[in-house]
């Protein structure tokens, strides 16, 4: 600051109040010239498309900026430079996700059938067609007790720590352990249920409640997060508003605050079941392994779909992996189901403003 | 906040049953949590202890414990680091992107897909990275191996598969990159509009405006997703556990066959050995990911909280 007061008015004078600038269509020409340019390299040497992409990139940042260097100024080739990497950035990070998504599609969606979804894996010969009706059963067993133990537990600690808590020790401590348990890898998660049942039922336990246990582990930082942010953007206004009318608290939160927040409280919910229903590691080692449908989650191995993924790319055989494209599409689409629900939910169910 | 009253009047109002009921088991639910976190500490111990004190064979000619569970440590480190490396820049261009420059029917739903890649399964990752992405690398490294075979990096020789802690380090960079891209783009459109434009109104180009207005008060938020993105990349299991061909001693060779495999994913391939002498050593080698990813997330909370101090002065 005191650099630029100090500084004699007669250098100021001397900077142009306007620079040139480029025309409009200069990053088009530059981008046409860098791809030609570059082209020649595989006419000449012979090289691949992708380095040709590669150097185009490379020159069209380097001769844009330089252009604008001449032409413009410093500061607007900067500008330019970290525009095109910016833009760069974008693309290079799309390519593997687009690819990652295609994939999955394009080989899954050969596998898809009818006997695909409705037989499990068990047979009893060889010849026997397979599926993944086990899987996607206990998937769904085990998300749903999970649900069961998790969105009660997270409900409850987000209403204690915006309505009772208040910034007291105990709410300040739970702040806390939710940053905690939000941080846990989900094998450690994994890790604990295992040694929490082994200790209690002996060693060889598996089960899918086992299972649900690690995944609420896993959910119930995030559904008590995602509450406690809608529950604190209900306006005290409605609140005092009931408290005025002689509402007593607890009525003033199930009829005044979870109704406002319903929405938002239910979007949150689904949106932490997309993110532990793609969970491996820890029903790798609690839930266990099996063919057969299991529909008791508290007795007996239980395959979900992520773990059969994980099964089929151990035993390796191209029909195996195929088997495991199939199951990966399922499992894609289901997250992608539940966070469009999530979305509509959300709109469906936003606190009407009225008027 | 504009909270007022709203505690202070339930000590005038009649004590109610309701009221008693409710609050109690908001408190009940809240207790849970701290019983939850005090149950993985006391389980993980119980199991896992012994693990640091078992016979020499279970540490597989490590001698003792530290020998086994150094290697561990030094690939997930290593594994996470690339990921981070490589992560972290794309990850603020995307937000960047979405935020301040494409226009709007561009940024929605680039922000929603990315939203959505966020919640793809790690163990599609894994098959994508093992079957499509490691095979594709391969020439990259014999390239490398060329060309720059003098750094300790790529001295090869190169495997043929691309199984390789570089490729398992650029699968984990795609898994984390959803992440620190929402959490900073979700920062980088809360900058205050003003800001902006008085940066724009003295005559700052939009890079300058972005270096002056928007990192500076986004910076505590780039912080904590940066950190996040370490915790996922630190305990991610199945996308190394598929992609990485684990199975040697400490070495900084990025692309050839024998590398050190995370902590995680060690679990994962071990865990079949029911040995109850292994099940320790492994539960001892969690409990020592769980302090690592515990100790990343409290720095990351620390710097947010102390810039959060600074920004509200």
């Amino acid at each position: 600051m005191t650099a630029t007061l100090t500084t004699p008015p007669a250098t100021s004078s001397t900077i142009p109040l306007t620079h040139g600038r480029l025309p409009r269509w200069a990053p088009g020409l530059v981008a046409v010239v860098a791809i030609a340019a570059a082209g020649l390299f595989p006419l000449l040497l012979g090289w691949g498309v992708v380095p040709w992409v590669i150097v185009s990139v490379i020159f069209y940042i380097g001769g844009l900026t330089l252009w604008a260097a001449v032409v413009e100024t410093r500061r607007s080739a900067v500008d330019r430079m970290v525009t095109s990497l910016v833009w760069t950035a974008f693309a290079i990070a799309l390519v593997p996700l687009v690819s990652l998504l295609w994939t999955v599609i394009s080989k899954g969606l050969p596998a898809i059938n009818s006997t695909f979804l409705t037989y499990s894996a068990f047979r009893t010969s060889l010849d026997q067609p397979v599926g993944i009706y086990h899987a996607i059963m206990g998937t769904l067993v085990i998300t749903f007790c999970a649900a069961v133990i998790s969105v009660p537990i997270g409900i409850f600690a987000a209403i204690y720590l915006v309505e009772y808590g208040k910034g007291n020790r105990l709410a300040r401590g739970i702040t806390f352990l939710v940053d905690v348990m939000t941080g846990i890898p989900s094998i450690v998660a994994g890790l604990f249920a295992f040694s929490m049942f082994t200790l209690f039922f002996g060693a060889g336990y598996r089960s899918g409640i086992g299972g649900a246990v690690a995944l609420s582990l896993l959910m119930i930082p995030i559904v008590v997060r995602s509450t406690e942010e809608m529950l604190r953007l209900v306006p005290d206004d409605l609140r005092e508003a009931a408290y005025a009318l002689g509402t007593p608290k607890w009525r003033t939160i199930t009829k005044v605050v979870l109704r406002t927040s319903l929405g938002g409280i239910i979007t949150g919910v689904t949106l932490a079941t997309a993110r532990i229903i793609g969970e491996t590691a820890p029903l790798l080692l609690i839930a266990g392994l099996t063919t057969r449908t299991n529909m008791n989650p508290f007795d007996g191995f239980m395959t979900t779909l992520p773990v059969f993924i994980y099964s089929q790319f151990q035993k390796g055989t191209p029909a195996d992996f195929d088997l495991a494209w199939g199951t990966a599409l399922v499992l894609v689409v289901i997250v992608l189901l539940l966070n469009i629900a999530a979305r509509v939910i959300g709109k469906i169910f936003a606190p009407k403003t009225g008027r | 906040m504009s909270t007022t009253s709203a505690s202070s009047t339930r000590n005038t109002a009649p004590t109610q049953t309701g009221d008693r009921v409710f609050s109690g088991i908001a408190r009940t639910a809240g207790l849970a949590i701290v019983v939850a976190l005090a149950g993985v500490f006391v389980f993980l111990a119980i199991e896992g202890i012994p693990g640091f004190f078992q016979p020499e064979q279970f540490y597989k000619g490590a001698g003792s414990f530290w020998g086994y569970v150094d290697n561990l440590i030094f690939g997930t480190v290593l594994v996470a680091t690339i990921a981070l490396i490589v992560a972290v820049p794309l990850a603020f261009g995307i937000a960047l992107v979405v935020s301040h420059y494409a226009p709007k029917w561009i940024a929605g739903p680039v922000a929603y897909v990315i939203d959505l890649l966020a919640a793809v399964p790690s163990v599609v990752f894994g098959l994508w990275g093992i079957n499509l992405f490691a095979p594709k690398m391969v020439p990259l490294y014999d390239w490398l191996h060329e060309h720059l075979g003098f750094l300790p990096f790529f001295k090869g020789p190169v495997n043929p598969v691309g199984t390789t802690l570089l490729t398992t380090g650029l699968v984990l960079a795609i898994m984390v990159l959803p992440i620190i891209t929402a959490i900073s783009r979700e920062v980088f459109t809360q900058t205050p509009v003003l800001h902006e434009e008085a940066a724009l109104a003295l005559g700052a180009t939009r890079w300058e405006m972005i270096r002056l207005a928007v990192f500076p008060y986004a910076r505590s938020g780039m912080v904590s997703a940066v950190m996040l993105g370490l915790g996922r990349a630190l305990g991610e299991t199945m996308a190394v556990a598929m992609v990485l061909s684990g199975g040697g001693g400490i070495s900084f060779n990025l692309i050839t066959n024998s590398n050190p495999t995370s902590i995680a994913a060690n679990i994962a391939s071990q865990y079949k050995e029911n040995t109850p002498g292994t099940l320790h050593v492994l539960i001892a080698t969690g409990l020592v990911l769980f302090l690592i990813t515990f100790l990343v997330n409290f720095a990351a909370r620390w710097i947010v909280a102390r810039n959060e101090r600074r920004m509200s002065r």
